[in-house]
Parts: C-alpha cells; structure tokens; sequence
C-alpha cells in the first residue's frame, strides 16, 4: 500500500496536471490519466528506475454511453521485479478516438492494440498495422460498443424480462 | 563445441530475388488448430509471416456481458479447452476477490488437486505433440492414454470431460467421491512410469534435439516485450509464475521448483513443460496427503446453490435457489483484475461490475493470444518444419487465442 502511495506521488509530482483521478482497488493502484499524455506516462512507469514497469500484461477497452469521454482504454502494467501492478485509464471522445500508440515500447502492445480497436474502435496513432484482429474486415460496427445488443432487437419469440436479462 | 548458426540472413539489397508465397493453414493438419499464415519463402528458409487468427472468435466477453456471473463460467471453459478447471477456478477466485469471499483450506486443496491435473493434460498433450511433430508419434499414444485417465477423474467430479465447467463460485458442487480420490491415487502411482518411458524416448534422442534446440528461439528480453508467460517465458530464463508471484488458492503451502531453461527455443520449452509435469504431479501427491477437514463450500448462501432436496422443504432455501439462478444475487460494484496460472501462463480476468446483475465488461487475458503475435519474429531465417515445431511448442490453443 505504501508502495502505491510511493508510486502514485511520483507520478504527480512529474504529471501533475494530467492526472485526473486515482483509487486503490484490490491493492491495485489505479489511475486515470489525460489520453493525450498516455505515451510519455507508459513510458517513464516504464524506464523510470524507481517505477520500473517492465511488462505490459494487458490493454482493453470500455465503453460508459452516458460519460462525457465515453470510450476507455485501460491498461494493466506489472513490475516483474518487486511484483507490483498497475492500472492506467484513459478516456476519449466519441468522435475523436484517438490515443497514441504502445507499440514502440512494448511489442505485445501490437495486438492488443488491435483488438481494442476491433472492439470498440479506438484509433491508435502511429500503429504500425490497425487493423481488426479478430473481426471480419468488412463489419462496419465496432461490437463491444453497448449500443450493440447481443441478440436481433426484432425477435418476438423471446422475451427478455422472462430470462433473466 | 560451437555450432554456426545455419539461418541465412536476406540483405535489404537482395531485391532480385523471387519470393514464394506459401499459405499454411487455416486447418492444416500441422497447425493443431485453426490459423492461417501467410509465408513467404526464399527456397526453404522462411523471410516473413502475416498470421491471420479469429476464425473460431465467438465473442465471449460480449456475451459475458449479458450473462449472470454464474452463467460466465461454461464460457470460459472454450477458451483453453487442453486445461478448462484451470479457466473455471480463475473466474471463480476473481468473482470472489469481488465479493470478499475467504475461501478456507480445505477448498484451497481441492482446487489445487483439479489445477495441477489440468496442468498435467495440457502439458502432456503440447509435450506428446512436439513428439508428433518431429516425427515421434510413440509417445504421444502413450501419454494420451493418461490424459483419458484424467479426463475419467473429471467426469468423476462434475460429470464431463472436456468442457468441465468444474467448481461453483464459493467452492465445488460436491465433495471429491472415493472412486474418484481412487482414481487419482491410481493416476500418480502411474503416471511417474509413464513419463519417465515418455522422457527416455524423447529427451536425449538424437533426432529429436537436433530438430529442437535452438529451433525457434527467443532472449529474454524480447519474451518479456512480448508479453511472454508461463512455459514459455520460463523456457527463456525468467522465473515469473503466477503460483509463485503472487499465490492464490494456498498454492504457497506447498513446496515446488520453478524450472526455468536458458535459451528460449523448442527444446527448453519443451523440458520446462516436463519438469513441470513433475512439479505438478507432487503439487497433487501433497494436496492430496494434506487434505485438511473441512466443507467443500464456503458458506455462503446467496451465491452457493443450496442442496436439492432442501429446496424442497425448507423456504430459505427455495427463495436462494430461484434467486440464484434467475441471476438476482446482489454483486458489489467495483473492478478487479484476478490472475492465475494457466497451462500456457497469466490468465487473468479483468472484471468491471456496475453493481448489476451481470458483469458490465469482463475481459480475459489470454496468454496465447498475447504471446502468439511474437511468431514471425520466432520463425523467421528458419524453415518451414522448424516453423510447425516452434508452433507446436507455444502450445498455441485455438480457443484460447479467439475467445
């Protein structure tokens, strides 16, 4: 818990203006930073000797319909050395999904990027192949995106309030 | 004695040359799943790969969305469908990080003894495949014999055998039957013979390490760039294990090695797996001789299914059992991220809940699907049978790799 504390001190003595907000959850420091600036903060939690978050364990993306910055990417970084965890999010507009790309520190990021992407639309500036993953390339809808239900709207053989749903 | 390295490099300049392009896959009977790449070929000698993957995507993390917490559980079993119990108790233990439930020892044995038998199937089957593809299909029959005896425990515990859906949130459905506990005392009296008779075939066999060292390695440092874990990682000389790092499920009473390799190709692969096996069958000789007293479910009653014949006769009971199952329990909102060791490394469940009756993002980690993009990487300057063993030893799981 001190550590987080540590952590989270340096970030906003370097960061201060782009960190929006944090909270420990499940002894996981989780913070919420500016989407323009998620490159330099990746990268410094990444290279800094005292953070050291070597490893990226996972990017993904979430969408809030209601929020003013709707579409979230989240990641979860990991300091394979002293076993610490990290979760950075970020959020983006709607009509301008941009954040910029992990790809140049992290090789992992590739895909992971890609299936954000995929999922929920997310433009990654500067990836080297943004493309869908798992997705056929002509679906012209980003799925995970909470306006998509998952069944045909049109059915009447089903209704939803007798299952639970 | 130093052996020259026999990858032929292609300079930038050699732009006369004329590729061919090869289309490996989507089912190809070397692949063991289905993913296609896209090869191109100078002669033998692999220059690059375009991996194409989503053909078995069934879209379980938009589906979990619309699915009570219970409902997620036979979701994740399609993901590595080689070592499900592991995927089931992981989404287990994450719904019960959420909901702050201590599981006691008793449980923690229980899912030790299923994990490490799920560990051993995937193990033996990525291992007995390596086998098969370098042209070794004795061991492979041999080994399998053990898995179907494995599976026979599952379906003694649960009912099935591939697709356990095995355990309940809160701790298992019933208690380990005697036949079964037999049948596990069966396999690892066994099982030891086996492996040693598997290890002697393959292990110091000429043929097989010359097409398996230095095949497909990777340092280090690029392992961890890319996003390496499990076997895999460890093949390449780092010691991250989830069961290790940070334990779950008691896995830190009981004592084991971390078998690490030191050059990161085919063959160290494939002796970390078979440490491991060793490794996992006295996890469950331990788990097993150590077996606390105690109830096989935690009591908590609005998220653990009552026994039938209450629900017959006592109003409690019947109240919790419709609410349970129509999806009525009351989940805390909050988010957490779970990790467990899978057979090819981190699974983790990163789980959003708004406080809903179903989770409002759930989102798996997949090792394969992470570690899987470092292949062109792994293959290149190599050629093509080089490239199905190097595939063969990521223990690259369609299901998993898809979700």
């Amino acid at each position: 818990m001190d550590n987080n504390f540590d952590i989270l001190t340096l970030l906003k003595e370097k960061f201060s203006s782009e960190i929006l907000s944090s909270e420990t959850t499940f002894d996981m420091l989780s913070v919420t930073v500016r989407s323009a600036s998620i490159f330099s903060i990746i990268e410094f939690l990444k290279t800094d000797p005292k953070t050291e978050y070597n490893f990226l364990t996972d990017i993904c993306g979430i969408h809030y319909p209601d929020n003013e910055l709707p579409l979230g990417i989240i990641y979860h970084l990991h300091n394979l050395r002293e076993n610490r965890r990290i979760r950075i999010k970020t959020f983006v507009p709607l009509d301008k999904p941009e954040v910029a790309t992990l790809t140049s520190i992290f090789s992992s990021a590739n895909w992971m990027e890609r299936e954000t992407f995929d999922f929920y639309g997310i433009l990654f500036t500067g990836h080297p192949n943004l493309i869908r993953i798992l997705n056929v390339e002509y679906l012209d809808f980003f799925p995970m995106r909470k306006e998509y239900p998952q069944e045909d709207p049109t059915r009447e053989d089903k209704d939803n309030r007798f299952f639970g749903r | 004695m130093p052996v020259k390295d026999p990858h032929i490099i292609i300079q930038p300049e050699d732009t006369d040359k004329v590729y061919t392009t090869l289309n490996l896959g989507p089912t190809h009977p070397a692949t063991h799943g289905i993913f296609q790449n896209i090869l191109t070929m100078d002669g033998e000698i692999i220059v690059d790969a375009e991996q194409t993957i989503g053909y078995i995507h069934r879209a379980f993390e938009k589906i979990a969305e619309h699915r009570p917490y219970y409902q997620v559980k036979p979701l994740t079993d399609r993901m590595n469908y080689c070592s499900s119990p592991i995927n089931n108790i992981g989404w287990d233990l994450t719904v019960e990080k959420l909901l702050g439930i201590k599981t006691n020892k008793k449980i923690d044995y229980m899912r030790i003894i299923i994990m490490e038998l799920a560990r051993i199937t995937d193990h033996l089957i990525c291992n007995s495949v390596i086998g098969v593809d370098s042209g070794a299909l004795t061991g492979f029959t041999y080994v399998f014999q053990e898995r179907e005896a494995i599976y026979e425990i599952y379906e003694e515990m649960c009912g099935a055998r591939l697709t356990t859906n095995l355990g309940r949130i809160g701790g298992f459905e019933r208690e380990f039957s005697p036949l079964a506990i037999k049948k596990i005392r069966d396999l690892l009296e066994r099982l030891p013979g086996v492996l040693r008779e598997f290890e002697k075939l393959l292990m110091r066999n000429r043929i097989f390490m010359d097409r398996t060292i230095r095949v497909g390695q990777i340092s280090a440092e690029r392992a961890l760039n890319y996003g390496f874990t499990g076997p895999n990682l460890r093949a390449a000389g780092v010691d991250y294990d989830v069961r290790v790092m940070n334990p779950y499920s008691s896995y830190d009473d009981f004592d084991f090695v971390v078998p690490v390799g030191t050059q990161g190709d085919t063959y160290d692969r494939f002796c970390v797996r078979e440490e491991e096996l060793w490794q996992s069958i006295k996890l469950v000789e331990n788990a097993l001789e150590n077996m606390p007293e105690g109830k096989h479910h935690v009591d908590v009653p609005e998220i653990f299914l009552p026994p039938k014949e209450d629900v017959y006769s006592k109003m409690e009971a019947l109240i919790y059992h419709f609410k349970i199952v129509m999806g009525e329990i009351e989940i805390p909102a909050g988010e957490v991220y779970n990790a467990v060791e899978g057979g090819n490394g981190e699974l983790g469940f990163y789980l959003v809940s708004d406080g809903g009756r179903k989770p409002y993002r759930l989102h798996f980690r997949r090792p394969s699907f992470v570690y899987y993009q470092a292949f062109p990487e792994m293959i290149r300057g190599s050629v093509l049978s080089d490239a199905i063993l190097t595939m063969s030893s990521m223990n690259v799981i369609a299901g998993e790799l898809d979700a």
